[in-house]
């Protein structure tokens, strides 16, 4: 298949974003972004989630309007600020979750916005001829009239890319388009992408999988808080590489700890398969074990099943099939809500601590109680008492260093750090055999950072199996004694710290099962 | 809301619903205005009606009674994330079971039958609100729309049993008998004089220190209680509930019920404390007058009381001013309850923004 | 009772429900309206009553029917764009805002009508111009007295106001409008997901806006037709729960133009038999209970609603104020 490299001689590049900058409050989402995407090409950009990328797409998509910076398209300086102005210029967006009406028909929702005329019956004529020809152009073949609702994933897809094709975009963007995707419509898509480009298309694909990005595209963009990186030829570079940029080196966190005093097997996951409400698959057999007195560290690009394994482990959803058991008893079946689990010691620090930790809107003594309400030391039968769990808090206040020492001040007014203390202190002073562990210093500051992991460590010295689910390589390697990785819903590898590296965990996290280096 | 806008407490739970109740009652100035009489000597009226005399104090705190109950009705609802609408049908069916108790009890002395009668109230209202309950739980229909239609039920079942079979016989008039000395409570006058104090004679009876009592538990019930932790925590954050082991599902229903219980209570005030016979609409309009209530109130006990004895002195003065000034009916109260839940609940961004504004701007000015 | 007499009695029934469907369609199509964009609506009630007061008010006054119903449209789309801007622009709960506007509707024109026309309430009666008259198709005396077909023409097809054609007028429209039109596949779209719409580059706001205010003017018609057409005047809280009546209907239609139209006939059709039926003994079943009748909508739309006899579905964002998301 042609390759286009590099600009065409005399062509302006399809797409030149210049010094791109977007602030939300106190977040940077992105600063300083540059970016040229060759016309006719592919052009892959990859980042961890969070480095960045959806922002900058929203720019260009007219969602947002950047703070400073300038779009060329074609060479053309344009302001974009509303998808209107965007498909106006060419640019067509796939958005990941898909902004299609379910109940209404597929030549509808590719209708709607660009009906040509008051009275459909004249535009829907057209559009089924267009349709019939992009289906004669790109092989694709859909049923105008089928429900949107009723059709499988990836032909709702075939309508969103459809809905910009017959706006004329010449410029497509696909927001994470295969985590939806079986591996044979990824294969599809694949090819239709490169099908695209051959007849002049450009194409932007924002993933985080780096085997689309070798399979797919021409050039590569690397993302990471906010910044532009790197661009890559992807015909020159590698996973380990692409790897390496995305995960950078962070601030390297001195964690000093033992050697672990390894206890008998807590916690034993088997065959666990986990479906969400949609009844799509998220965890496919998935088997591990945890020991007395051990971290274990789950790696992965966040969306690769981990929350699904937490929140199954936690009993806050069930899973399909297999089986978890806590000193051979069988969690599932005996103790399924998260209130039995935690009477077993099954105690859990979720991911997102703003949406399930803790209650913003309470003060921080109720949220101190939060999974804990009905216990005795916070007030007899049914009662709850205000001064016990007031007196509570400020001794934990002081244990874990929470500032400012008010117990009842919002949970809300306390800044990420403190948060994830308040919900630190509450689930280890309540005893864990295991804990289960999620991203626990996302939006968290340096020092709060250093405390937590410390007494992470200091629990499992304790004799605690804790599990933790981490997106930060870093916090992995420094605080496992045994590492697993997922991908895709499945364990890709596993690995020590001593025998392993960024460049090797990156590797498994993009689904790359061969031992690199 | 895509910004929450942060104001300190104390300006949201007083300044806040304060303002509202003042625009709400700028507007229904010009309306009194745009009738052609006199807002401020309106509003004298109004006032001296409502606390000018021992009789019309005790008019106001009879009002404020129903309003308590279905205020708190509203408020406790509210704190589990649920929109009770359907206070009116939950007084009518709290009235109806209040009646049913009374008919076929009253032959027994007052200790047995009154508490049996407020306990029927309080069951019939809580089974109306907890079918709604029940099927948003179990069958996904929205509580709302149950609930709206839940009201039409109970207005049309009560007439029935009232024209076909609870009627008293050979009256033309849909009502029950009057029932025996023994099921009514009594009038706050009757009992204060038993104790050798003299308060003038107005409809306020031993009802008002229920609403007290009934206040009391909700704000030891919602935040005090293990239970009340469970509602709280499920209203703010139903993820939150999940990870927490919390039922959603079981305290909707349980919310729904004691949020029931309180609204079959305006029946305690009305039919045992007053009518002693059960009639047609004897809710007329409090129930909904209670979504102004807690909205007024920001859903506390306090707030509650104190928005009720503002509506019980609208409906008091009301009434009186409707007689000084005939132009000016009692219908101006329901107006205003309108703009109060317009001002102070679906508007609310309206009054809180430019607060929120005054504030930073303070508190810039300040550092 | 003879085959005639029963025959006769039938016509009136179906007359009757006729009649007293022609403002649940109204007010049921714009319930739909506005549902279908993704605004609830529970305050129809009240926009249906402030539309009937103005109406009354306006026509009292001119002597014009026609300006009354104009009166009428304005009063309601001023309710229905409170409503609007609480629920679009200001994202405030809808059916919070749905229960003021109902309470201010009810408060504001009881207030009004007795300070200005000092009667409890009601307005002046109105006659002759002041009202939708029947409008009566050529021949329909001359052939009512043809067995079966005459009273169906003189009585069912003849003989209602200017506004019931216009209910049926608005039916057909609404339909069309919405299966058909540019700007209804928009506003089926925004009340399923409001996002697919924004990101197709059409305003949501702007489409809210338009079927509140559609809402506003057929709640108007609604309005006008109790005030000008079925009585000849306004009373106090004249709409006596029609709004509610309107929004079970719409359930039942599961949100569609025709089955609204449809649903609101049955509803009309019971009301007219709980009126026929007041008092009557029914040979062998004795006093059939009235209110069995009229609870009949609500109960049906419970059961509906709760899934145990099919299933209606409200469009997926009704409810929901929009908001831009990353």
């Amino acid at each position: 298949m042609p390759r286009l490299t590099d600009t065409v001689a005399g062509h302006a590049p399809a797409i030149a974003l210049m010094g791109i900058d977007k602030r939300f409050g106190e977040v940077r989402a992105n600063s300083n972004v540059n970016l040229t995407v060759a016309s006719g090409s592919v052009h892959g950009i990859v980042g961890e989630n969070g480095a960045g990328k959806s922002t900058l797409m929203s720019i260009l998509y007219g969602f947002y309007e950047a703070d400073r910076g300038t779009i060329h398209i074609h060479g053309n300086e344009v302001r974009i600020r509303s998808p209107k102005e965007a498909i106006a210029v060419g640019i067509g967006m796939v958005h990941q979750h898909f902004m299609l009406v379910e109940p209404l028909s597929v030549i509808d929702n590719v209708m709607l916005g660009a009906e040509g005329g008051a009275i459909l019956a004249k535009g829907e004529a057209q559009m089924r001829s267009a349709l019939a020809q992009l289906a004669e152009t790109y092989g694709l073949v859909i049923d105008p009239d089928a429900i949107v609702g009723d059709l499988p994933v990836g032909l709702q897809q075939r309508v969103e890319i459809l809905k910009a094709l017959v706006r004329g975009a010449d410029i497509l963007i696909l927001d994470e388009p295969t985590a939806v995707l079986t591996p044979d419509e990824a294969e599809q898509l694949f090819v239709l992408l490169r099908t695209l480009a051959a007849q002049g298309k450009t194409v932007i694909l924002i993933t985080h999988k780096l085997n689309e990005i070798m399979a797919v595209t021409d050039h590569v963009s690397v993302m990471r808080r906010g910044e532009m990186v790197a661009t890559l030829t992807t015909a020159e570079t590698s996973p380990a590489q692409l790897a390496d940029q995305m995960v950078g080196r962070h601030v390297l966190l001195d964690v000093s700890k033992g050697p672990a005093k390894l206890g008998p097997v807590r916690l034993s996951v088997e065959h666990l398969v986990i479906r969400d409400a949609h009844s799509s698959l998220r965890v496919k057999d998935v088997s591990f074990d945890i020991r007395a007195g051990e971290i274990l560290g789950l790696a992965g690009v966040a969306g690769n099943g981990q929350s699904e394994l937490l929140e199954a482990l936690a009993g806050i959803i069930t899973p399909t099939l297999g089986s978890i058991t806590l000193d051979g008893l069988d969690l599932i079946t005996l103790a399924p809500t998260p209130a039995e689990r935690r009477e077993n010691g099954v105690l859990h620090i979720p991911e997102d601590r703003q949406r399930m930790g803790l209650v913003p809107a309470f003060s921080a003594a109720e949220s101190m109680i939060l999974g804990f309400q009905s216990d005795h030391a916070f007030g007899t039968g049914p009662l709850l008492s205000t001064a016990a769990i007031q007196t509570h808090t400020a001794k934990e206040m002081d244990l874990y260093d929470i500032r400012p020492r008010d117990a009842s001040l919002k949970t809300a007014k306390f800044s990420g750090g403190n948060q994830q203390k308040i919900v630190l202190a509450r689930e280890i002073e309540h005893h864990p055999k295991v804990l289960l562990v999620g991203q626990p210093t996302r939006g968290v500051d340096v020092g709060a950072i250093e405390f937590i992991h410390k007494r992470l460590i200091a629990l499992r010295d304790a004799g605690v199996a804790i599990l933790l689910v981490s997106v930060e390589l870093d916090e992995i390697m420094s605080l496992s004694d045994r590492i697993i990785v997922m991908c895709g819903g499945v364990i890709t590898g596993e690995r020590t710290p001593e025998t392993t590296n960024d460049r090797d965990l990156g590797l498994l996290m993009a689904g790359v099962t061969e031992r690199a280096a | 809301m895509s910004t929450p806008i942060e104001l300190p407490k104390w300006a949201d739970v007083s300044l806040v619903p304060i303002l509202a109740v003042i625009v709400a009652f700028l507007v229904a100035g010009l309306v009194v205005l745009g009738i052609g009489e006199n807002p401020v000597k309106a509003t004298v009226l109004l006032i001296q009606g409502a606390l000018g005399s021992g009789e019309g104090i005790g008019y106001t705190l009879y009002y404020a009674t129903n309003f308590i109950f279905t205020g708190l009705a509203v408020a406790i609802a509210f704190h589990a994330g649920l929109f009770n609408i359907g206070g009116e049908g939950q007084a009518t069916m709290g009235g109806l079971g209040a009646a049913l108790i009374c008919l076929n009890l009253d032959f027994l002395p007052w200790y047995i039958v009154l508490p049996l009668a407020i306990l029927g109230a309080m069951a019939m209202g809580a089974l109306w609100a907890f079918i709604p309950g029940y099927l948003q739980v179990k069958r996904g229909s929205h509580v709302v729309i149950t609930a709206i239609m839940f009201n039409f039920l109970a207005a049309t079942l009560v007439v029935y049993l009232l024209v076909n079979v609870i009627g008293k016989p050979g009256s033309m008039s849909p009502e029950t008998r009057v029932f025996a000395a023994s099921a009514h409570l009594p009038y706050m006058h009757e009992a204060l004089a038993y104790f050798g104090i003299k308060i003038p004679k107005s409809p306020l009876n031993f009802s008002f220190v229920l609403a007290l009592l009934a206040s009391a538990f909700v704000w030891i019930t919602v935040w005090h209680t293990k239970l009340g932790y469970a509602i709280r925590t499920v209203g703010h954050s139903p993820t939150a509930a999940t990870y927490a082991g919390i039922s959603i599902g079981r305290i909707t229903l349980i919310t729904m019920a004691m949020s029931g219980a309180l609204a079959g209570m305006l029946a305690v005030n009305e039919i045992l404390g007053v009518q002693g016979r059960l009639l047609l609409e004897f809710s007329s309009g409090y129930g909904f007058i209670g979504i102004a209530v807690a909205l007024m109130g920001r859903a506390h006990p306090v707030g509650i009381i104190l928005a009720s004895i503002l509506f019980g002195m609208l409906y008091q003065g009301g009434t009186e001013l409707s007689f000084e000034m005939p132009r000016v009916t009692r219908d101006m109260i329901v107006a205003i309850s309108g703009l109060v839940i317009l001002f102070a609940g679906a508007l609310d961004g309206l009054i809180r923004r430019p607060v929120a504004g005054v504030f930073a701007r303070f508190l810039k000015s300040g550092a | 009772m003879s085959g005639m007499e029963i025959y006769a009695t039938l016509i009136a029934i179906l007359e009757s429900g006729l009649r007293l469907c022609v403002p649940l369609v109204f007010a049921c199509l714009a319930g739909l309206w506005s549902e279908r964009s993704g605004v609830v609506d529970i305050g129809l009630e009240g926009k249906m009553l402030v539309a009937a007061f103005a109406s009354a008010a306006a026509a009292g006054a001119t002597n014009s029917a026609l300006i009354g119903l104009g009166a009428g449209i304005i009063a309601s789309i001023g309710f229905a764009l409170i409503h609007g801007f609480a629920a679009i622009s200001q994202r405030g709960i809808q059916i919070v805002s749905g229960v003021a506007i109902n309470m201010l509707a009810a408060g504001l024109t009881a207030l009004v009508g007795n300070a200005w026309y000092n009667q409890g309430g009601r307005t002046t009666p109105l006659e002759g111009n002041a009202r939708f008259q029947p409008l009566v198709w050529p021949g329909a005396e001359a052939i009512d007295q043809t067995p079966i077909i005459g009273p169906i023409y003189a009585h069912l097809i003849s003989g209602h106001s200017a506004l019931a054609y216009c209910a049926l007028a608005a039916t057909i429209l609404s339909g069309f409008v919405l299966r058909r039109t540019r700007f209804g596949l928009r506003i089926r779209a925004v009340g399923e997901n409001p996002a697919a719409v924004d990101t197709a580059g059409v305003s949501v706001t702007r489409l809210r806006y338009s079927a509140v205010i559609i809402a506003g003017v057929l709640c108007g018609f609604a309005g006008s037709y109790l005030a000008l057409g079925q009585a000849a005047g306004f009373l106090t809280n004249m709409t006596a729960g029609k709004g509610f009546i309107a929004l079970a209907a719409l359930i039942f239609a599961k949100w569609r133009a025709w089955p609204a139209l449809w649903a609101c006939f049955v509803f009309g059709l019971l009301d007219a038999v709980a009126i026929r039926l007041q008092g009557v003994m029914v040979p062998g079943i004795g006093q059939i209970p009235v209110q069995a009748i009229q609870a009949l909508p609500y109960l049906m739309t419970v059961i509906l609603l709760a899934g145990f006899i099919g299933k209606a579905i409200p469009p997926k964002a009704s409810g929901l104020p929009y908001v831009k998301e990353r």
